[in-house]
This record gives C-alpha cells, structure tokens and sequence, in this order.
C-alpha cells in the first residue's frame, strides 16, 4: 500500500526557503499571499499489514527530526 | 593518544582533520567508515568531519546519524570519551541526539564562507581550556546548514549550564543566540559549525585553531 507522510516544519520554527518562495511569489505578481512554509513529502511502499505503530516509529526515527518538525501520516 | 576521524560518503574535511589530529598527536588517526560497527580498542578522541555526507538527503547528517559507528561513537561518548563534531558532524551529532538542538538552513539562505571571529563562551571544557573566557577568536565556516535551533527552554538550559562554547560574534547563519558551538551536558562532546582544523598554520591564515587541539588532546604545555 501506499502511505503519504507530510514533514512540516513546528510552527514558531523559522522557514527562510518559505520565506524566500514567499518573496520570489511577491516578485512574479502573486499578492495577497500571507506567508509560505515549505515542508516535505515522502510516498512509502509497505506492505499491507504495515501497523500504524511501525509507521509511526519511521517518522519518529528518520523521516522527520521531532526537534524541529512535525509529521502526519495518511494512509488509504 | 589514539585517535579516530569517522568517514562518511561525502565527508570532505576528513584528511584535514587527520592533519590536525597528527600535527597536534605526533601520530596519524585511525580513518574509520561508517560501515564499521566497532571503534579500534582504547580509543582516546573521536573527530566527526565536515562534508556533505549522504549529499545532505534528507536532512543534513540524518543518514550519517543513523550509520552503524555512530552506535559505537555514542557509547564511546557515553563512556567519556571526548567526541568532537565539526559542521557536518555537528549535524550529525544532533541528528543523533547526541547533542541538543538542530541546524537549519542559513537563515540568509545563502552558503556562507568566510574567516568569522568567535567569542569563546566556555574556557572551562576540555576542548576550550586552551583560550580565555571571553576571548575573541578567529576560525572559518563553510557551511549551507548552520542556523542552530533549540526552543527556549532548552536554550535556556544550556546557557544556564554553561554549554555554549562558542558564539559568534558577527550575525553569520541566524542562529539561535548566536550559538556557534554547543556541548553535551557531561562535557565531553562538543559540536561546532566552524572549522578548527582549517586554521591550524600560519599558511591557513590563523592558528587559532590549534589550541582547541591542543586542549582536547592533552598537549598543553
């Protein structure tokens, strides 16, 4: 099965490449855009019986540094 | 004195770091992989290179982190065995949390390289006995990834325990309080995004490097 996790960044943790989008938006015309945080996505493969916890443990283990992200799993 | 530079793929400081181990030790480092599982026996001091290990996928150092030495350098560290991490091996160090915190990108976004000038926080730790409190030194950085994070209370908590070693003393990467160098709550662990090994001899430019050397491996006249 195909599982999704997002990795996004903790909110209060700075995003200069947000910040950077942000502004590069502001250049090409695009107002209105109140602020950009950039984050990650990650598509894993596993097999069917894959637990949640084991899912869990690869966000917690590599997938994402808990010090300064956040993450969310979805799967089908 | 033995000593150890731990290699990734990507590691790029590591020879100088053997040079500087060797001009301070008299006697060449043992180069070990990552693969390696084990540490040569009676290991004295373990250095953590700079570089791009794994190409920085992921996060920077997070694939380093998760190699099978660093189970080895941890329980090295856990027996008091000094580990130093330089940029890369900062990263590495925090992504293993061996050390508090997490480097971000630049917060200018821009690779930063240049000689900057360091105030040494800390005089007290093994690796900085070598200089005064206070004192301004001067080491270069070289690094996309330097912009040290940590949320207040752990902030708090390290400077209250006086694990700043090094901090800027220029805005240089958007750091935290300016943080350039952190230590481990027992002191022997210390992580810096600056590079003590590039400024060794006078043909670096700056020697101010040397004496953390020095300090750290016991040479101290």
């Amino acid at each position: 099965m195909k599982v999704n996790v997002y990795v996004t960044l903790k909110p209060g943790v700075l995003d200069p490449q947000g910040k950077a989008i942000h502004h590069a938006l502001e250049g090409l015309g695009f107002t209105g855009v109140a602020d950009v945080r950039a984050g990650r996505f990650i598509e894993l493969d596993v097999a069917d019986d894959t637990s949640d916890a084991d899912l869990d443990a690869m966000c917690a283990k590599l997938l994402a540094n808990t010090v300064i992200e956040n993450y969310r799993i979805e799967r089908p | 004195m033995k000593t150890a530079v731990i290699v990734f793929p990507g590691s790029n400081c590591d020879r100088d770091m053997a040079v500087a181990l060797e001009t301070v030790t008299g006697k060449a480092p043992a180069m070990v992989w990552h693969r390696e599982s084990e540490l040569p026996d009676a290991i004295d001091f373990i250095a953590l290179p700079g570089g791009f290990s794994y190409g920085d996928y992921l996060r920077s150092g997070a694939m380093a982190a998760r190699s099978p030495i660093l189970r080895a350098v941890g329980d090295a560290a856990a027996r008091g065995v000094p580990v130093l991490g330089i940029c890369n091996g900062f990263q590495v160090l925090t992504e293993a949390q061996l050390l508090p915190g997490a480097l971000m990108r630049n917060a200018g976004l821009n690779f930063v390289c240049r000689t900057v000038p360091l105030k040494v926080e800390n005089s007290q730790s093994l690796f900085t006995a070598g200089y005064q409190a206070g004192e301004e030194i001067h080491i270069p950085v070289a690094h996309h990834d330097g912009n040290y994070f940590a949320d207040p209370e752990t902030l708090d908590r390290i400077e209250g325990e006086g694990r700043v070693a090094f901090r800027y003393a220029d805005r240089v990467n958007g750091s935290a309080r300016d943080i350039a160098g952190v230590l481990n709550d027992a002191g022997n662990v210390l992580g810096m995004m600056p590079h003590p090994e590039r400024a060794i001899d006078r043909a670096h430019g700056g020697t101010d490097g040397l004496r953390l050397f020095e300090a750290a491996l016991g040479v101290l006249a």
